[in-house]
């Protein structure tokens, strides 16, 4: 049962499936179907070996003139991932307004599971380059065909953006294969390579705009808050749950092996921008009337913190990265969840025009306060854990800890104040009589907001599991750089 | 056993014929099964001579490897495939149909030549006779002005770049006493490089300048587009994809056979060139308002691409031209036969004729879906293997300049391509349109389905194509 490439094939197999189901069943289809995929990943999931490294690995000839492979395997930085993906799907499947869509929108969305996937499985450059690309496609078709306002400019520039960001990393892969003494594209052998310091300076940069384009990092974030906005619902919870989660693996996995020579002539100033970005979008974010907009920059201000902690090079700062994925994947899924079921509910997301919902809607409301604390980090949540670990880790950076640290944890503060001004505009306060006759969520909606706020306190009490999982492949890996840079 | 090879060539010149006299007998109905049995003979032919022995032939005027019969094998794939477009297209504008089908064999048959040659009498022969039947087909709606300016403009220009070719074959026999490739091959290898004659280095350049010309390359292009908006679609579609890939594949074998060890020489002069080409194709694609010329730009910047080949000549050259020219071709071929549909419907060929196509017909607006990602070199369709392949030739002789230039392109190129995209999914249809869905004929069907196919399978599993070279 532990075929890695089963899990690749049976989304692609859904959803070429799923293009023909034309009846308004079809999310049922894709629910069932994504729910196959949960169930092939428990077994990777129990017989995982943290310290036993790469596993579970599979490889075929792709393209023999080119030395191209089909390798995929699992470790402890793309097991989660694996898991945050697989999870995450048919959660958001099952969020999506039965009537909107059809077969063809689940399609695209089992789609772009194929291309996650082998994104964080892929050993193999070649591999992780077309994953990263067709996670691209399905994810623009569903943006600007369901999306709303200015939807064609504003995917149009977004399509354009993370591709000019994948093709500079295109070149930067052809030129290590070049390297490579055995012209290869597999990820063992770019991370043997011994690039001289030039080399890896402009290396690094090759593969950092990549990432940091679809993290998104300031100041590569201008596409994110539109597309976030007028994405549907379901998009928004792929593009940031899920999507953005490619960025930071790449870190990991290919920028932080390859170019540790890169990242540390650069990583002070990547670090700055990370904790520029924190406040900014912390501010920005501040600002906001549109609920979704709001998330949308709050988002920016976590991803800073998380990149911020893979550029910090401690173990703290990489372990809380890895746990904040997860966590952000979580609380940008039932954030966004919320606000959709609200927005469903009174047609609107502006919060000046909302409030007192809670009268109406307890259930929304008393799950909507866990993702919230979730959001800000309150102790016995699950941000709590990760934010804890990512602040030590800006704390222990070199260089400038102390100040990392210090505006690093201004998403704490101002995290709190604008997800409490969003929490509070929107269900606090008077009720208004418009409003009145609006319904509490009841069956699926229910049981989705009830999975995700038990994942929320879950981890957030018991962390100790998912840092396991990540703690030995981290600790390799700082190993390699700190062995690479002395 | 030389002659089964020259029996495809044989087998098309007489098809041609045949079909004149098919013509001349009001056989209408035969043409196009008669035309598609010949070629598949051909393609026979072909096949049979893939294993064999290659050594140059007829006096060392053609020689038959298997770089030339798979180039060619593609040149007739593609001709069948514009030619099973044909039905009822020629019949709609010309009262004689049997003499498009007979004229595009007769260029079919130089593009052969022009993949097979050995010499530079075949070579000339090969590019006049694949070009002057041309020269007919691109004017052959006589009433059409456009039509009228294609043709004398492609004439025009045709017969001047000829002339650079002739004038620079010319020069090189000056200098080596030959025509022959393998006598220059030697001519080059055995003489010192400060000995070489400079009319030699006078021919390289002629010749470079006349072989840009027929691959349209920047800033030789300036025909392109006038010629390609004003022919008949299916004569465009013929021409950007069947003519540019011969085009190429002469020019690639004459480069790797033999101007090799002077690349100091001629290198920096084509970088030049790709770059330039690169530019002016994807810029000039990016304003235009009608698709048919955007696809008339878009080919010149492919051309660009396929010029990294020769560029950075080495032993995947071929076989990267060769994946390219078939994602490039097949994806066109899909491109001009739904502009083909969509105008006839609508009547123009810009693109918001495109609007809405989508929720008309989804078959239709997938198809191109995938042939314009194709173009855009997207991963999983053939595109993105064959721009691969070209980018990794560039990084194999680190021209690094041009690698970043040729992403600044693609990333240009995804800008016009997706806005065909756009049209087709997110923007809705004129009232008066909506009435009536576009209808796709079964041979219309048939070679979507082919070429989509065709462009997913090289683009997933290339190994097979570009092992055979």
């Amino acid at each position: 049962m532990d075929n890695l490439f089963s899990l690749l094939l049976i989304p692609l197999l859904s959803a070429i499936a799923l293009f023909f189901v034309r009846s308004d069943r079809a999310k049922w289809v894709a629910l069932l179907l994504s729910l196959i995929n949960v169930g092939l990943t428990v077994p990777f999931l129990l017989r995982f070996d943290p310290q036993a490294g790469i596993q579970f690995e599979q490889m075929w000839v792709w393209i023999e003139r080119l030395n191209v492979n089909f390798h995929i395997g699992l470790d402890g930085i793309s097991l989660p991932l694996v898991l945050l993906t697989n999870g995450l799907i048919p959660l958001i499947i099952a969020t999506v307004d039965q009537k909107r869509f059809k077969g063809n929108f689940y399609a695209l969305v089992l789609f772009m599971q194929v291309g996650l996937l082998l994104v964080f499985t892929a050993l193999d450059a070649f591999s992780f380059y077309v994953g990263w690309e067709i996670a691209l496609i399905p994810i623009y078709f569903i943006c600007a065909l369901w999306g709303s306002g200015d939807r064609i400019a504003t995917n149009l520039k977004f399509f354009i953006y993370t591709f000019a960001g994948s093709i500079l990393m295109l070149i930067g892969i052809l030129y290590l294969y070049q390297q490579t003494p055995t012209h290869s594209f597999e990820w063992t052998a770019f991370a043997a390579l011994n690039l001289n310091e030039e080399v890896q300076h402009w290396v690094f940069w090759a593969f950092f705009l990549a990432f940091a384009i679809k993290i998104p990092i300031i100041p590569f974030h201008t596409w994110q808050p539109n597309t976030y906005v007028q994405a549907p619902a379901a998009g928004t919870m792929l593009l940031s749950g899920i999507m953005l989660k490619m960025g930071i693996f790449g870190l990991l996995r290919w920028l932080l092996p390859i170019a540790p020579l890169g990242v540390a002539e650069y990583g002070t100033l990547v670090m700055i921008l990370c904790v520029v970005g924190i406040v900014y979008a912390s501010v920005i974010a501040f600002r906001q009337d549109d609920a979704k907009r709001l998330i949308a920059y709050s988002s920016i201000a976590h991803v800073g913190l998380i990149a911020g902690g893979v550029f910090s090079l401690t173990i703290d700062g990489l372990q809380g990265a890895m746990i904040q994925m997860i966590n952000h994947g979580i609380s940008a899924v039932g954030l966004f969840f919320v606000i959709d079921l609200i927005e469903r509910r009174t047609g609107s997301r502006s919060l000046s025009a909302l409030g007192g919902l809670a009268a109406r809607t307890p259930k929304l409301a008393i799950a909507f306060l866990i993702l919230v604390m979730g959001a800000v980090g309150l102790p016995l949540t699950h941000g709590f854990i990760g934010e804890f670990l990512l602040l030590k880790g800006l704390f222990g950076a070199e260089g400038y800890g102390l100040w990392y640290a210090v505006f690093g944890g201004l998403t704490l503060i101002l995290g709190a104040v604008y997800m409490l001004r969003l929490y509070q505009k929107t269900m606090l306060g008077e009720l208004q009589t418009q409003w009145e006759s609006i319904r509490d969520v009841k069956s699926t909606d229910l049981l989705v907001l009830g999975i995700l706020v038990v994942l929320v306190i879950l981890i957030g009490v018991l962390p100790n599991y998912l840092l396991q999982l990540s703690e030995p492949a981290i600790q390799e890996l700082l190993q390699q750089i700190s062995f690479r840079t002395a | 056993m030389p002659t089964y090879i020259m029996g495809a060539i044989i087998t098309l010149s007489l098809l041609a014929i045949l079909l004149l006299y098919l013509g001349l007998f009001k056989a209408r109905t035969a043409l196009l099964p008669v035309t598609l049995a010949g070629l598949a003979l051909a393609v026979g032919f072909e096949w049979y001579g893939w294993d064999q022995v290659a050594v140059p032939q007829y006096s060392g005027m053609v020689l038959f490897d298997r770089y030339a019969i798979a180039f060619s094998i593609l040149c007739i794939f593609i001709a069948g495939l514009v030619l099973s477009l044909s039905k009822a297209y020629f019949k709609a504008i010309s009262e004689n149909v049997a003499e498009y089908y007979a004229l595009i064999l007769f260029s079919l048959v130089g593009a052969l030549l022009v993949c097979s040659y050995h010499n530079f009498a075949i070579l000339f022969i090969g590019i006049e006779v694949m070009s002057v039947a041309l020269y007919i087909l691109v004017g052959i709606r006589k009433r059409d002005r456009l039509s009228n300016e294609a043709a004398l403009k492609y004439f025009l220009m045709g017969a001047f770049s000829t002339g650079f070719l002739l004038f620079g074959i010319t020069l090189m026999y000056g200098a080596t006493g030959s025509f022959d490739l393998g006598e220059l091959q030697r001519y080059v290898r055995t003489t010192p490089d400060h000995q070489i004659s400079p009319l030699f280095f006078g021919g390289i350049l002629l010749m470079l300048v006349g072989l840009c010309f027929k691959v349209g390359a920047a800033p030789f292009h300036f025909w392109t587009p006038d010629v390609y908006d004003g022919s008949p679609i299916l004569i465009t579609a013929y021409m950007s994809t069947v003519v540019k890939v011969a085009s190429f594949a002469g020019f690639l074998r004459l480069f790797s056979m033999v101007m090799v060890p002077l690349d100091s020489f001629w290198e920096p002069l084509l970088l030049t060139i790709a770059i330039i080409t690169l530019f002016v194709g994807n810029i000039s694609a990016l304003v235009q308002s009608s698709f048919k010329r955007m696809l008339a730009y878009s080919s010149i910047a492919h051309a660009g691409y396929m010029l990294f080949a020769i560029l950075s000549i080495g032993t995947l050259s071929p076989a990267a031209i060769l994946t390219y020219g078939l994602a490039y071709s097949l994806a066109s071929v899909v491109a001009f036969a739904a502009l083909i549909l969509v105008k006839r419907q609508i009547g123009t060929d810009q693109f918001e004729s495109f609007n809405g196509l989508a929720k008309q017909n989804p078959f239709l607006a997938f198809v191109l879906t995938v042939a314009m990602l194709s173009l855009a070199g997207i991963p999983l369709t053939a595109g993105f293997i064959g721009k691969f392949m070209m980018f990794g030739r560039v990084m194999e002789s680190y021209h690094t300049l041009l690698l970043v230039l040729a992403a600044v392109n693609a990333v240009i190129g995804v800008f016009y391509y997706l806005r065909v995209v756009v049209h087709l999914y997110f923007k809705s249809a004129d009232v008066e349109a909506d009435s009536s869905s576009i209808k796709v004929p079964l041979n219309f069907q048939i070679i979507f389905t082919v070429s989509i196919l065709l462009t997913l399978a090289v683009g997933i599993y290339p190994d097979w194509l570009i092992n055979l070279l």
